[in-house]
């Protein structure tokens, strides 16, 4: 395992130091309530005052958008995200609720935004203030996003918009989204544009929000209806017809894949923080009895076991091993393996799990005798919410048959 | 001690790396590789060590088997990550020689202390061996060698010794009245039989070895803790040549999947061949990422260097095995056929696969790390 503090450069050693002083007075107490197990989920405004609270100080405090031109709200700082992340982990802050808006809207909105709008939107999305959802998915059109219907009605210097925007978690929430939005129905990647929109100041004044449940029996995504929104042309990001372009932008940072390093905290455990991974598979095999001994001990489980430690091992080297250009055959490929990769091991993992705990896999949230307090089967049914949402795995393998490997399209 | 974060992967072993690259590129084609070891397909023929002596004296002049001896037997001393790049660019090219049996030669006699310096220094100067220590059901513990030794004379048969037929000098496991020790002797000193193996490989060559009252020297006396010393860089080394010659092959079937048209389409196009090919590439990069931190390991965190040697080689092993399967099958018919390179990485492929442990074995010795040991 690397130490990489060891290999700081000398502005990131300073700001690793301050990062350090900082969390050590300002890492806040776990809250009293349960905590979900991100912030896609977030469902009472008790958990997103709390954690917009947190993300408000670590923006004050320079631990948000570090790497971001100072004139948008950002540090002015050069690969010390990476290094502020690295800190907020290690010292188990809460997680940043605006994590759509950090991790997908700012480097959208860097890249392709005006000047005014950079100006206006990115400061108050740091800090937290403006939530930021994402309007990609319709009804009918997952997978094929290059189909989608949603349509703005040019209006002179305006927009109308008129359509239905699906999974789109954090909207009950959001102020702002991000939305690509069919102005041309003649062509299809061609006839895309890319707009952020309003939405909490447009509740029925052109925007209903509605939740859905998931199978898990959580909320945290919804649909969005458009009836009739007017936006000004000031809002939308990139030229008219190349929305397709400024949403590949969006996705690579989405999966992991960008060039900008997206502010994440996060290492707080409390009893309703649980992860599908490794260490807590073995923690369960340890206390899960299995045939008359200890799961830990059966063979065949040790077996399987070992296997997903090797492949979690192999995550995070080859997170490694991208900063490492002698030892890459091609630049994108390990960055487009990485939400694949991540969201199918941890899929793996917690439906080994399931085969661990047995009978006792039965007993969900809330049941006194379920072990890891129901979290196991939870955490599996969660996982296809990950090996679906941002491009399905199937999307996944051939965005890499084609980018990485050049075999033909697929379409 | 903790790892550099870039695995110390130095620009020196970038150059090594690259320019081994190259001189495998120009000087060894797969074409010339098929034409040296492949003339024959009798499999009544006798078992060949078919290779290219003169190629591999340019790369004895280069000096690539001192490399890893240490600085103080007159080696380079080089990083483990360096020279596993180097063994990559090696395996990529399939380069029937004795380089992986030299390192793991050398890798056990550094692990021998002063003791081993003079046979060290030997392979600094070009010379090569290879480690005999497997019985005849290839157990892969060396305490269960079939080899003893009475007053440095030792008797019995030491199996599947690797390119037992290239090198200069046996490494030898044995048993004595103490314990277990190493011997160092010439691959054909007096009392010393060589009996080819016929194995599937066509780019390796193997052999079980005869003694009968051979005089040797005694390199270390408790050669077992010494093996467990040096056994970490023996597996790493061999996953970084499976995942050289696996990235062959996903190239290979790549370009055949782009060029290859059935239905009025390249077949790459279809899922059913484009996905399992990413799936082939996802595997060998969690295997190469797992060697590079393996070999790190074995340079900066040595009491890791089994836990993360064993995960290399499980993973490695997996590689081989799935992307030899679908190299064979993506070829369809031709891939099915002796003139086909690919039947030459396969072949290869499954050897190394099962060589110093497969990858349940790995993952058992794993467990007993991770877990605990059961009974």
């Amino acid at each position: 395992m690397s130490d990489s503090a060891s290999k700081d450069t000398l502005e990131q050693a300073e700001f690793r130091q301050h990062c350090r002083n900082w969390l050590c007075d300002n890492t806040p107490a776990e809250p009293s309530f349960r905590l979900p197990i991100s912030a896609l989920e977030i469902m009472t405004e008790e958990q997103l005052t709390y954690l917009k609270d947190w993300q408000k100080s670590a923006y004050d405090a320079g631990l948000v958008g570090c790497d971001y031109p100072v004139a948008y709200g950002g540090g002015g700082r050069s690969n010390c995200q990476r290094i502020a992340n690295e800190e907020m982990h290690r010292a188990k802050t809460p997680y940043m609720p605006n994590i759509i808006g950090l991790g997908m809207a700012a480097p959208t909105l860097l890249q392709y935004g005006q000047e005014e709008l950079k100006k206006h939107l990115l400061p108050r999305l740091f800090s937290g203030e403006d939530i930021w959802c994402q309007g990609f998915s319709e009804p009918g059109s997952g997978s094929d996003l290059a189909s989608v219907q949603t349509f703005a009605q040019r209006d002179g210097d305006a927009w109308i918009i008129n359509g239905h925007k699906v999974w789109t978690s954090l909207a009950h929430f959001a102020a702002w989204m991000i939305i690509l939005l069919r102005t041309d129905k003649t062509q299809k990647h061609g006839g895309l544009s890319y707009f952020v929109v309003p939405i909490s100041s447009a509740l029925d004044q052109g925007v209903s929000v509605k939740p859905l449940i998931k199978m898990t029996g959580e909320t945290g995504f919804n649909e969005v209806l458009f009836e009739d929104l007017q936006v000004d042309d000031g809002l939308r990001l990139g030229a008219l017809g190349h929305g397709w372009q400024v949403a590949t932008t969006t996705l690579l940072h989405e999966r992991d894949a960008g060039e900008l390093v997206t502010p994440r905290s996060g290492g707080m455990k409390n009893a309703a923080t649980h992860n599908a991974n490794t260490a807590n598979l073995i923690d369960l095999a340890r206390k899960t009895q299995y045939n008359g001994k200890a799961a830990v001990e059966d063979p065949l489980l040790r077996d399987r076991i070992m296997r997903q430690l090797i492949r979690e091992t192999a995550l995070e080297e080859n997170q490694r091993r991208t900063r490492v250009p002698a030892l890459l055959e091609h630049p994108a490929r390990l960055q487009l393996q990485n939400k694949l990769l991540r969201s199918e091991i941890a899929q793996e993992t917690s439906a080994l799990a399931l085969e661990v705990a047995g009978a006792s896999a039965s007993l969900y949230l809330g049941d006194q005798n379920a072990p890891a307090a129901g979290q196991w089967p939870l955490a599996y049914m969660s996982s296809y919410g990950n090996t679906i949402a941002a491009g399905t795995s199937e999307v996944q393998r051939n965005i890499l048959g084609e980018r990485v490997l050049s075999l033909a399209k697929s379409k | 001690m903790a790892q550099p974060d870039n695995y110390g992967f130095s620009e020196e072993a970038s150059l090594l790396k690259d320019s081994a690259r190259k001189f495998f590129k120009n000087n060894f084609s797969t074409d010339k590789l098929h034409r040296m070891v492949a003339d024959n397909p009798d499999s009544s023929r006798a078992p060949g060590s078919l290779w290219d002596k003169e190629l591999w004296q340019q790369l004895l002049d280069l000096g690539w088997t001192l490399l890893a001896v240490p600085e103080s037997a007159e080696g380079l001393g080089l990083s483990a990550v360096a020279v596993a790049g180097l063994v990559e660019e090696a395996g990529r090219a399939a380069f029937p020689c004795p380089l992986l049996a030299t390192l793991n030669a050398t890798y056990l006699l550094a692990a021998c202390g002063d003791p081993g310096n003079a046979a060290l220094k030997e392979i600094a100067e070009g010379t090569t061996a290879t480690l005999a220590l497997t019985n005849r059901t290839g157990s892969w513990r060396p305490q269960d060698t079939e080899v003893s030794a009475i007053q440095r004379k030792l008797n019995g048969t030491a199996w599947f010794v690797q390119d037992a037929r290239k090198v200069d000098r046996l490494l030898v496991c044995a048993k004595k009245d103490t314990g277990h020790s190493l011997y160092w002797v010439a691959s054909d000193a007096l009392g010393i039989t060589v009996h080819a193996d016929r194995i599937v490989d066509l780019t390796r060559d193997q052999a079980h070895v005869e003694f009968l009252d051979v005089e040797a020297e005694e390199v270390c006396e408790d050669g077992l803790k010494a093996l467990e010393q040096a056994f970490p860089a023996i597996w790493t080394m061999l996953a970084a040549d499976v995942i050289g010659a696996a990235e062959w092959q996903l190239q290979t079937t790549t370009e055949y999947a782009r060029t290859r048209t059935q239905f009025e389409r390249p077949i790459g196009f279809f899922q059913a061949v484009k996905h399992p090919l990413v799936d082939v590439m996802i595997q060998i990069d969690e295997a190469k990422s797992l060697v590079y931190n393996a070999a790190c390991a074995i340079d900066h965190e040595p009491q890791r260097a089994a836990e993360y040697a064993h995960m290399a080689k499980a993973s490695a092993s997996e590689t081989a095995a799935f992307a030899s399967s679908r190299s064979v099958q993506f070829h369809g018919g031709i891939g099915y056929t002796w003139e086909c390179f690919v039947q030459l990485y396969f072949k290869r492929q499954k050897h190394s696969q099962l060589l110093w442990g497969d990858a349940a074995w790995h993952r058992a010795r794993l467990a007993d790390i991770v877990l605990g040991k059961i009974d």
